[in-house]
């Protein structure tokens, strides 16, 4: 296994991973919001391009997209984070991650309205989720960053793929 | 190479093979150097020695043996000749050929042949004299695109020798056209090559092929054809003696192990090149340059000969792991105290090396399954009737794209009943679930089902028939189960021919595209237009006087906007049995290279993969068992 995938792996095990001191993390706009990956289960950022429906697939992941000759499923936080959605426009992006799904290394693709930079962030500057006065559901975010002025979320990947992939495991109806 | 095989002693062995390799044919070069003579004996008897200790019987037998015959040559009393360099090469390869888990068959050859030239007795090596054979092609050869420098490259890696041009029929110069053919050739062959292999290599010039083959030994052989060896032979024959050498006969094919990695590696970059190709293909279409297009046309050849080659290297018969199914059955036979024959056909069924692989866990599942429920007791046998010996049987064969294997037994059948008291107090199915026999049957492919009485030890320990089943499945296969209580239970297993690359059918659904596996369409058709307006979900259409249902893919796709007036129904078979699939559009054929979907889309039945095709952009591939079996319970469901 590549270190890429033990990091993310380490990354996706959430709250409960030791604090990293720094962390290089790229920030991204999302349904109102700014939210911040770890660089390090980043593989690429490019843009939106082709993306092929998948009929009867649920809103999360109803996409594929080509990432240089691989099928990559493209998936949306905005519907796990139960945030707004707003069209595709020229800044939208897509970040290509690294991720265990299922414990499979796997290639995801993850829908980003504006992509705005790679910094660093300190573990200091890192806030437990506050218990009332946010919109998304708590297991599925991390911490809470400050940056100046600026708060951004940091999602838990691996909460959020494994409650999709549980999801999907037992279907409410299979009709074909 | 068997898996107890000790990694340690094969790269010692891999290393010795090597080095005495290398010592032969220093050897060769200096016949009478005595360090290199003692050096390749080194080698022998190390081989030997650690083959034994490591239980390679078989090797270290054949080594023993050739090792007694090489002591000749240490003593001096054998001369050193490029025979014997040749034979003793040919015994390093045969041990290779052992290490890898190869017949032990050709061994015995050699040591006769080496016994021959110790005792100096050169019958052995006489009795076969090889042939002595002379061509000519058609005078057109030539314009027809034919090459008789292919012709004779070939017999020179056969092994050919004194390959010398037959310069009798030239006419006079001011008759002669440059583009006609009228020399012809002569030469000499091994004798291990048969007539049907020289044929063979005429395959495309058997048109006004003058073809005279004779055995060498024949007296007066020589005198038939006057040979010229002129300036023109050295020109078009190898060097006699050297070209037996260099290039070994094919019949004695040298064998390369190659990580299985590297294989999947090179599978993926054919994959990307098909995808490659495609894009440049419809690039040059577009550009109407007739010369990229035919540069186009040239890179797809070359590109789907790459896909076979690969594709043939991977390509694994069952054989390879029936061996241990053999076992499993001796073991068996001694465990449950049952006399059980395993009977298996078509071991030489050939399929995807990782299909295979996979299959073997599921395979030693069903057969310890038949034996320890399927089968009787010899003493219940003998009861009913049946002979004392339980036969399982094993059997594989190709259907189309597909490789059916199924596994059956004489057994007692499965019990329905049973089954479905079995099913209905595990919670499976409540005790008014409503289903037919097939239905109940393929209730023992559920996860927590297991039929035994009591868990025994062999089978019931939780992984049951339903992993079998999800293994069949992942490998983009179907299972299905049949049954005759009192006479046994049959399993029928369709696999797909390889994972990576099918020929797909592009077609066009609400403007979006989907690959359909070429293998399984039947036919197009035209759909008719009072059918068109119908709104329900699936129809029948009368085609070739047959009732098959057909299936809306717009409404099973939940496609936007609404089909226009010239649809198409693609008919698909899959396990004999036929739907139609309307779509808008016929695109066309071509490679499609197999991505398996993520696990974020593996619960979508409808698709059993993606590609990417010419344009970038990634199309789905409909999986068409799935659709088959959805059309028919539709059909059903009307019938009803």
């Amino acid at each position: 296994m590549s270190d890429g995938t033990q990091r993310a792996q380490q990354a996706s095990r959430g709250a409960s991973a030791p604090p990293l001191k720094r962390w290089d993390m790229v920030t991204f706009r999302l349904g109102g919001e700014l939210l911040a990956i770890e660089t390090n289960v980043l593989r690429t950022v490019i843009e939106p391009g082709e993306v092929t429906r998948v009929p009867n697939a649920p809103p999360f992941a109803a996409g594929l997209l080509n990432v240089r000759g691989a099928v990559v499923p493209l998936t949306d936080l905005r519907i796990p984070l139960r945030m707004p959605q707003n069209d595709v426009n020229e800044d939208t992006r897509i970040l290509v991650l690294d991720l265990p799904l299922a414990d499979t290394p796997s290639v995801v693709g993850v829908l980003a309205e504006q992509v705005h930079e790679v910094t660093k962030v300190t573990s200091a500057s890192l806030e437990d989720v506050p218990a009332v006065g946010a919109s998304w559901p708590r297991h599925y975010v991390r911490a809470v960053g400050r940056q100046g002025e600026r708060f951004f979320i940091i999602p838990d990947l691996g909460a959020i793929f494994a409650g999709y992939l549980a999801e999907i495991d037992h279907p409410v109806h299979q009709s074909c | 190479m068997s898996e107890e095989t000790d990694p340690l002693f094969l790269i010692e062995a891999q290393h010795l093979t090597e080095s005495l390799e290398a010592t032969l044919l220093d050897l060769k070069a200096n016949p009478t150097d005595k360090s290199l003579i003692d050096s390749a004996f080194r080698d022998l008897h190390t081989l030997k020695g650690s083959g034994a200790m490591f239980g390679q019987i078989a090797m270290s037998q054949f080594l023993h043996d050739f090792e007694t015959a090489f002591e000749a040559v240490r003593e001096g009393t054998l001369k050193v000749t490029p025979q014997l360099i040749e034979i003793a090469l040919s015994a390093r390869d045969h041990v290779v050929d052992l290490l890898a888990g190869g017949s032990t068959e050709p061994g015995a050859l050699l040591l006769g042949r080496l016994a021959a030239l110790v005792s100096g007795d050169r019958e052995a090596e006489a009795q076969d004299p090889g042939w002595i054979m002379s061509f000519r092609l058609a005078p057109d050869t030539l314009t027809l695109g034919g090459r008789p420098e292919a012709i004779l490259a070939e017999f020179r890696a056969m092994g050919a020798s004194n390959i010398a041009p037959i310069l009798d029929d030239l006419p006079p110069l001011e008759k002669m056209a440059p583009a006609e053919l009228h020399i012809g050739w002569r030469m000499d062959l091994p004798g291990e090559i048969t007539e049907d292999d020289i044929r063979d290599v005429f395959l495309f010039n058997e048109e006004g092929l003058d073809l005279n083959l004779k055995p060498a030994g024949a007296a007066g052989a020589e005198e038939d054809a006057d040979i010229s060896r002129g300036d023109v032979s050295s020109a078009m024959a190898a060097p006699p003696a050297e070209a037996t050498r260099t290039s070994p006969p094919t019949s004695e094919r040298s064998m390369m192990r190659v990580p299985a990695e590297r294989l999947d590696e090179m599978m993926d970059r054919v994959g990307e090149l098909v995808i490659a190709e495609a894009r440049l293909a419809e690039l040059a279409a577009r550009s109407r340059d007739p010369q990229l297009v035919a540069v186009a046309e040239d890179i797809e050849r070359l590109a789907s000969g790459m896909r076979e080659t690969t594709m043939s290297i991977r390509m694994t018969p069952i054989e390879t792991i029936t061996g241990r199914f053999r076992r499993l059955v001796h073991d068996l036979t001694g465990t449950l105290g049952k006399p059980i024959t395993l009977e298996i056909e078509g071991q030489d069924t050939e399929l995807d090396k990782t299909v295979i692989e996979k299959l073997s866990d599921p395979l030693m599942h069903l057969i310890r399954n038949a034996a320890d429920h399927g089968l009787e007791t010899a003493e219940q046998r003998r009861a009913m009737g049946k002979p004392e010996h339980g036969t399982i049987r094993l059997s594989a064969r190709y259907s189309g794209a597909e490789v059916i294997i199924s596994l059956s037994d004489d057994g007692r059948g499965l019990e329905l009943e049973k089954i479905r008291a079995r099913a209905e107090d595990r919670g499976l199915i409540g005790p008014d679930t409503n289903l037919d026999d097939d239905d109940v049957r393929a209730l023992i492919l559920q996860p927590g089902f297991s039929t035994a009485d009591a868990v025994t030890e062999l089978s019931g320990r939780g992984v049951g028939m339903d992993v079998v089943k999800r293994t069949i499945e992942q490998l983009r296969g179907r299972i299905d189960v049949d049954s005759e209580p009192g006479h046994g239970t049959r399993i029928d297993m369709r696999l797909p021919l390889t994972l990576a690359i099918i020929d797909g059918l592009l077609v066009e659904i609400a403007d979006e595209r989907y690959a359909i596996p070429l293998a399984a369409v039947e036919h197009i058709i035209e759909l008719p237009d009072d059918e068109v307006g119908d709104a329900r979900t699936t129809r029948f259409l009368n085609i070739r006087d047959q009732l098959v249902p057909y299936l809306r893919m717009r409404d099973l796709l939940a496609s936007k906007g609404v089909p226009g007036p010239h649809q198409k129904v693609v008919v698909v078979t899959a396990a004999g049995l036929r739907v139609g699939l309307t779509v808008d559009r016929i695109i066309g054929s071509s490679q499609t290279v197999i991505k398996q979907l993520s696990p974020l889309h593996a619960a979508l039945k409808m698709f059993s993969g993606a590609t990417v095709l010419g344009n970038g952009s990634v199309a789905l591939i409909l999986d068409i068992p799935q659709l088959v079996s959805f059309g028919q319970t539709l059909d059903s469901r009307e019938a009803a």
